[in-house]
């Protein structure tokens, strides 16, 4: 007791030792703040933390090349669901709540539930990347470095054309490619 | 003491000679008398080491067709080409709809086609699951020798 009124004395009288040590004290508080807020930011980008709730999407992903292939590099869920640049980064979170609701009413708690709604959520997604022009592909596939004489002749006429004029974005031509599709009867370009 | 053990070594004799006939069935059962099959000349009881997969190419030419109505083979990978209830990925390149558009080889009529030859307004259910009769073209010798030659028209 002694020892917190004789430290309030010392922040509350007018020397040189208060300032700094105000200063030192608000620097740390904003230092465990600001590295609370990111570990919570990054505890849930984990893929265990989305598996908890998408258990059937991870089932699936496991068998595309985003997660095996021959270099061994991957994409887990939210390198292409959680953008990386932080204004959007924080809004795509407050999203996220709405899921925990939507959770919470069990909308996707069967798979036969998942399946109803999967069409309406995956345009939903379809809708978002096209917005940022498939930003979250972009920050691994740079438009930029790639080899058109690498890539295969059907890669490579769509995207010198449709893909490098803007008229496309990487959502638009490659759709499942991480997931099984929605029913597609009336997706454009299916 | 020697009584105990003339028992055990009858029974040890009796138990080691019935193992012994009980092997000579089964090699019988298992004996693939010399004939070889496509598994090569293994016993029957002998898991073979598996051959290497092909290596299916990114894309290329497609290889020539070597009967009439042979199903073309695919000169390109289909890895994770869904093809389901819900969606077919090669109908988005192959259908009459967009073969044009993405330079694709149009399907050909008779998948339009029901049984009886009807036209239909859409692709055939009995040719929908396009992998049923094409594959994907690899470099792989034949598993027999054989000397099939191509008709005339195609050689
Ligand atoms: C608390 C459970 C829960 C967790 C954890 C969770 N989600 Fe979801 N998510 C849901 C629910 C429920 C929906 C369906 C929302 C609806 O029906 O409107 C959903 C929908 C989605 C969608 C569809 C897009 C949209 O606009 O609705 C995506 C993409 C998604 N989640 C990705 C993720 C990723 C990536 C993670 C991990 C970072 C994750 N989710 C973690 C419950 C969860
Ligand atoms: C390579 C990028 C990529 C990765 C990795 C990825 N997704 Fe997706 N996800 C997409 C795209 C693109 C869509 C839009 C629908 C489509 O094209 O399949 C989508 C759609 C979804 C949807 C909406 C429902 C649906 O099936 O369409 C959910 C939920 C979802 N993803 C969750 C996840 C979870 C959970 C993970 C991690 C296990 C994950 N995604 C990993 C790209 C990805
Ligand atoms: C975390 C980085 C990352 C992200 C994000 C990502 N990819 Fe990939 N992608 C990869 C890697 C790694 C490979 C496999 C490279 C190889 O062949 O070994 C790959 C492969 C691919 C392929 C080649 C498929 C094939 O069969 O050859 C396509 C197409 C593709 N990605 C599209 C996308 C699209 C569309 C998105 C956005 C929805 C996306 N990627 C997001 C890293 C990523
Ligand atoms: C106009 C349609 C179109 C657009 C837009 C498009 N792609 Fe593609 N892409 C294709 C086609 C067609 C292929 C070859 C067939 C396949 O692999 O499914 C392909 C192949 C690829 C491959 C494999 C290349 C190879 O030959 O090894 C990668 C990686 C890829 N795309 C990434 C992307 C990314 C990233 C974007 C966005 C920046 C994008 N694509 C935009 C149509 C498109």
């Amino acid at each position: 007791m002694k020892f917190i009124l004789n430290f309030w004395r010392k922040l509350t009288a007018p020397s040189k030792a208060a300032v700094g040590t105000v200063l030192a004290m608000g620097f740390l508080g904003g230092i465990i703040f600001w590295g609370a807020f990111n570990m919570g930011m990054e505890a849930t980008n984990t893929e265990e933390f989305c598996s908890a709730c998408h258990a059937p999407i991870v089932k699936e992903l496991k068998e595309t090349i985003h997660y095996s292939n021959r270099s061994g590099v991957r994409a887990i869920c939210s390198d292409c669901h959680v953008p990386h640049n932080w204004t959007d980064k924080i809004v795509r979170k407050v999203q996220a709540s709405n899921e925990i609701v939507a959770f919470l009413m069990g909308k996707i708690s069967t798979q036969e539930k998942f399946e109803a709604r999967r069409k309406h959520l995956a345009v939903r997604e379809w809708q978002r990347m096209k917005e940022n022009d498939s930003q979250e592909c972009r920050n691994c596939h740079n438009f930029e470095y790639m080899d058109f004489s690498e890539q295969g002749p059907r890669s490579r006429k769509q995207h010198s054309t449709a893909l490098a004029s803007g008229e496309k974005t990487c959502v638009d031509c490659h759709k499942g490619i991480a997931h099984q599709l929605p029913d597609m009867s009336d997706v454009p370009g299916w | 003491m020697r009584k105990l053990l003339a028992v055990l070594l009858t029974a040890g004799t009796l138990f080691s000679v019935s193992a012994q006939s009980n092997e000579t069935a089964v090699i019988e059962n298992v004996n693939n008398g010399g004939v070889a099959s496509l598994r090569g000349i293994t016993e029957l009881d002998i898991t073979r080491k598996a051959d290497e997969l092909k290596r299916v190419i990114k894309d290329r030419s497609p290889i020539d067709r070597d009967y009439v109505y042979q199903p073309p083979l695919i000169p390109h990978q289909t890895r994770h080409y869904e093809v389901s209830l819900n969606a077919n990925k090669c109908l988005s390149c192959h259908s009459w709809k967009y073969a044009g558009e993405m330079g694709a080889t149009k399907i050909s009529v008779t998948h339009y086609q029901s049984r009886e030859g009807e036209v239909l307004s859409d692709v055939s259910p009995r040719r929908y699951f396009c992998l049923q009769c094409h594959v994907t073209q690899a470099d792989a010798s034949p598993l027999i020798d054989n000397d099939f030659k191509r008709v005339d028209s195609l050689r």
